[in-house]
C-alpha cells in the first residue's frame, strides 16, 4: 500500500509499504477514505519531535471502512464506516475507566522510554514517534487499529467524510480546550492561535455558552475564518495583545485563555529571538511565547487551557504570576473517546458542520506538497485533507 | 522509577567523590585566582589558559559528583590531567631559572593522573541493580485492575511466566514442587535451572528459589495486596540473580540486558496489559517505509510465541 513516511526534517515521501496485518485479537484493519495533516504533524516535519526514525508512517487523523477484524472484535464487522480516535486506549485500565483515554496505561509498548522523559507514560498515539509507541500512522491507504472493540466510532448514513473526519482529533481537541475553561455565563474567552484547533475552540466555546470569544493570530485568512465563527479578532503584529485584551474586557482580562499554539510559537521581536536562540543552543526544547502571554493576560482566578502541543522543557515562564493570581492550568492530549458520541450528536443535530475548516483536499500521493503548503501557509492553507 | 535496595559506597566510589571535589576546588581556584595558582605551580600566569582549565575541571568535578555513573567523568579528568602534564612538560623543557616548583607541580599532577586512571578502571560500570558481588537485584511494583485471586492464580502456574517475561523461554513442572526454568538472552545462548517454591500463601505471596545455586542462584518473590479504593491489586516483584563469577557472570548480564531493572519493568507492564486487556501492546509486524518493521533503537522485541490467551 502507499503510505506517507518521514525521512528527516522537511522530508516526507509517499512510498510503497506492506499492508498492515492483524497482530492482536482485538485489532481491526481500516481501509482509509479520508485522513488529514495535523498542526502537530508539523512539529515532526520541522524536526522537533525526538525518537522518530526514517520510514515511520505518519498520520493520526483518519477514518474509513473496516475490512478485517481480529478474533476478539465482536461489535464491528467488515463494511462498517468508522472514525478512529488518535489516542490508542484499552478501555480497561484505571485511566480509561476514569475517562482519561489519552493516559491509557496499556497501549504504549515503549512506556519505559516515555517514563524516563516525562515521569510516567501516556497512551500510545498513531504516527507520533517511538516515545509514544511507534505505531504506524494513518496517512496511508490502510491502517491497523488496536483495541478496535472500544476505540472507533461507527458513523451513520447521511454524513460526508469531511463532516466527521475531525472527530478523530481536532474537533474534540478544540472542544476539550473550551470545556477545560469551565465557561460560565457572561464569560469572555481569549484564544491564541487560529489554526484548525483554535477554530474549533472558538466554535466550541460558543457551544458551551461563552458570551464573547476573542481570537489572536497574524494570518488574515485565519482571522477571517475565526470571525466567521463569531470571534472578535486581534492581529498580534499590529498591536499589543495585553493592552488590547484589557481594553476589550473592561480592564480585568479574559476569564479564560486557550493556548492553541504550542511549542513552535512565534512572536514579533526580541522575545522570539530569545527563545529561538535558546532552542538552537539546546538550552530549551520548546518555545512558550503564547503561554507566557496568556498567563499575563488572563484575569485573576482564571484558567489557562493548553491544547497546544509541548514535548520537553520551557524557560522563563511567569509561574509567580500563576501562583499569586490563583490561575488554573488545564492541559493534556485530548481524551477523544470521551467526546466522540456527544460531538457526533451535535453534528447530526446540525449545531456545527466541521467541514468548514477544510481549505485543501489532495490525493494521498500529494502529501509532501500538502505538508509544505500547510507549513508555509501558502495559498491561504488552513487544513489539508488527503484522500487515498 | 523502580526502587533498589541501598548499596554502600565502595572504596572506589569514595575515591571518585574525592577526585570530584578536588576537581571542583581546583577549577574554582583556577578561575578565581589564576595568578596565585600559576605561581604555586611555577608557571607564568596565563589568565585565559587557566580559566579554560578551570572550567574544564569544574565541569569534570560537577559531572563526577552529580552523575550516576562517574566512570566516564573520571576518564575525562584523566584526559585533562594528561593535557596538563603535557603543558608542564613543555614548561620544564624550557629555559627558565626556578624549576623546583614546576617539578613539584608535575609530580603532583602525575600522582593525581595515576589515581584517576586507577579509579576509572575500578569503578563498577554496571547499571543500578547490580550489587558489589555481581549479582542482580530488582524490585518493582505495579497496580493491576484485577483481583488478587485472579493474579495469584495466573502467576502460580509458572508456565504462564514466559508469556510476559521476555527472558524466559519456558518454565515446566517436572515433579513435586520442582520446576525447570529455561532462560534465553538476546543471542541464542541459554541458561537452565531447577527451582522449588519456598513460600506459598494463597492470594498473598509466592516465593521460589533455584535448587542448585552452584549453576544459577536465582530467587524471586511476588506479593499481591488489595489496592485501596477498589483499584485492584498492588503487585510487588523481587528478583535476584547471581552467578558465581567469571565468564558466566557476563553471560548473565547479556541474558538480562544492560539494564535489568528496565527489563523487569517491561515484563511487569506486559503482565498488567495481559491481565487487564488480554493482549500485549505490540508494533512488530506493522508496515513502515524501511526494511525493519519497527525501531531497533527504541522498540523492544516480543517473542512471537507470547501470544495472547
Amino acid at each position: 500500500m502507499k503510505a506517507t513516511c518521514w525521512y528527516g526534517k522537511n522530508d516526507v515521501r509517499v512510498v510503497n509499504v506492506p499492508d498492515p496485518k492483524i497482530l492482536n485479537p482485538r485489532d481491526a484493519i481500516v481501509k482509509i477514505t479520508a485522513t488529514a495533516i495535523c498542526g502537530s504533524d508539523l512539529h515532526i516535519y520541522d524536526g522537533f519531535i525526538p525518537t522518530m526514525e526514517h520510514g515511520d508512517i505518519l498520520g493520526h487523523e483518519f477514518m474509513g471502512e473496516i475490512v478485517e477484524v481480529g478474533s476478539a472484535v465482536k461489535n464491528l464487522q467488515p463494511g462498517d464506516r468508522v472514525v478512529v480516535p488518535f489516542p490508542i486506549s484499552c478501555g480497561a485500565c484505571f485511566f480509561c475507566q476514569k475517562g482519561l483515554f489519552s493516559l491509557c496505561e496499556n497501549s504504549n509498548p515503549n512506556a519505559v522510554l516515555a517514563e524516563q522523559m516525562w515521569g510516567h507514560s501516556p497512551a500510545g498515539i498513531y504516527g507520533y514517534s517511538h516515545l509514544l509507541g511507534g505505531y504506524a500512522g494513518g496517512q496511508a491507504q490502510y491502517a491497523r487499529v488496536p483495541f478496535a472493540d472500544v476505540n472507533p466510532i461507527k458513523i451513520p448514513e447521511g454524513l460526508s467524510d469531511d463532516q466527521v473526519l475531525f472527530l478523530s482529533d481536532i474537533f474534540p481537541t478544540g472542544y476539550m480546550a473550551a470545556e477545560n475553561c469551565s465557561i460560565e455565563s457572561g464569560d469572555t474567552i481569549a484564544i491564541w492561535g487560529c489554526g484548525p484547533v483554535g477554530q474549533f475552540a472558538i466554535r466550541s466555546a460558543y457551544l458551551l455558552g461563552a458570551e464573547r470569544v476573542i481570537a489572536i493570530d497574524r494570518y488574515p485568512e485565519r482571522l477571517e475564518m475565526a470571525r466567521k465563527g463569531g470571534a472578535e479578532t486581534l492581529n498580534y503584529e499590529n498591536l499589543d495583545i495585553h493592552d488590547a485584551l484589557e481594553e476589550l474586557t473592561g480592564g480585568r482580562g479574559p476569564d479564560a485563555c486557550i493556548e492553541a499554539v504550542g511549542m513552535e510559537a512565534h512572536a514579533p521581536g526580541v522575545k522570539f529571538a530569545y527563545d529561538r536562540v535558546k532552542q538552537a543552543m539546546m538550552l530549551e526544547t520548546d518555545r512558550p511565547l503564547a503561554l507566557r502571554q496568556a498567563i499575563m493576560c488572563c484575569r485573576n482566578g482564571g484558567t489557562i487551557s493548553v491544547p497546544g502541543v509541548y514535548g520537553g522543557w520551557i524557560d522563563k515562564v511567569p509561574f509567580g504570576a500563576v501562583m499569586n493570581r490563583s490561575l488554573t492550568i488545564k492541559t493534556g492530549q485530548t481524551h477523544v473517546q470521551r467526546y466522540l458520541r456527544p460531538l457526533l450528536e451535535r453534528i447530526q443535530k446540525r449545531e456545527i458542520d466541521p467541514s468548514f475548516v477544510v481549505t485543501h483536499t489532495l490525493r494521498l500521493e500529494d502529501a509532501p506538497r500538502g505538508y509544505e503548503m500547510f507549513k508555509k501557509k501558502e495559498d491561504d492553507c488552513i487544513k489539508v485533507v488527503l484522500k487515498p | 522509577m523502580p526502587s533498589n535496595s541501598a548499596q554502600p559506597a565502595t572504596n572506589h566510589e569514595q575515591l571518585a567523590r574525592g577526585l570530584g571535589w578536588f576537581s571542583v576546588g581546583l577549577g574554582v581556584a583556577a578561575i578565581l585566582a589564576p595568578r596565585s595558582l600559576s605561581r604555586t605551580a611555577g608557571l607564568r600566569p596565563h589568565r585565559l589558559l587557566l580559566t579554560a582549565i578551570g572550567l574544564r575541571e569544574l565541569a569534570c568535578g560537577v559531572g563526577i559528583l552529580t552523575q550516576r555513573r562517574p566512570a566516564g567523568w573520571i576518564q575525562a579528568r584523566a584526559s585533562g590531567d594528561l593535557m596538563d602534564l603535557t603543558m608542564l612538560g613543555i614548561a620544564l623543557a624550557s629555559n627558565r631559572p626556578k624549576k623546583a616548583r614546576l617539578v613539584a607541580a608535575t609530580a603532583a599532577v602525575a600522582g593525581v593522573t595515576a589515581l584517576d586512571i586507577y579509579c576509572a578502571k575500578n569503578l563498577r560500570r554496571g547499571p543500578r541493580g547490580r550489587t558489589a558481588s555481581g549479582a542482580i537485584h530488582i524490585e518493582k511494583v505495579v497496580t493491576i485492575n484485577r483481583s488478587p485471586e485472579e493474579l495469584y492464580h495466573f502467576w502460580h502456574s509458572f508456565e504462564n511466566l514466559p508469556r510476559f517475561m521476555d527472558h524466559l523461554i519456558s518454565v515446566r513442572h517436572i515433579g513435586e514442587n520442582r520446576w525447570h526454568w529455561v532462560a534465553q538472552g538476546p543471542a541464542t545462548f541459554r541458561v537452565e535451572w531447577d527451582a522449588e517454591i519456598t513460600d506459598d500463601r494463597l492470594n498473598e505471596r509466592i516465593a521460589w528459589r533455584s535448587l542448585d545455586p552452584s549453576d544459577v542462584d536465582h530467587s524471586g518473590e511476588v506479593r499481591f495486596e488489595r489496592a485501596p479504593g477498589g483499584r485492584g491489586t498492588v503487585v510487588r516483584v523481587r528478583l535476584d540473580y547471581r552467578v558465581p563469577g567469571g565468564l558466566l557472570g557476563a553471560r548473565l548480564a547479556k541474558l538480562l540486558g544492560r539494564a535489568p531493572e528496565q527489563q523487569i519493568d517491561v515484563d511487569l507492564r506486559r503482565f498488567k496489559q495481559f491481565m487487564e486487556t488480554g493482549e500485549i501492546a505490540r508494533t512488530e509486524g506493522q508496515p513502515a517505509g524501511r526494511s525493519r518493521s519497527n525501531s531497533l533503537k527504541f522498540d523492544r522485541p516480543i517473542r512471537n510465541d507470547l501470544a495472547a490467551k
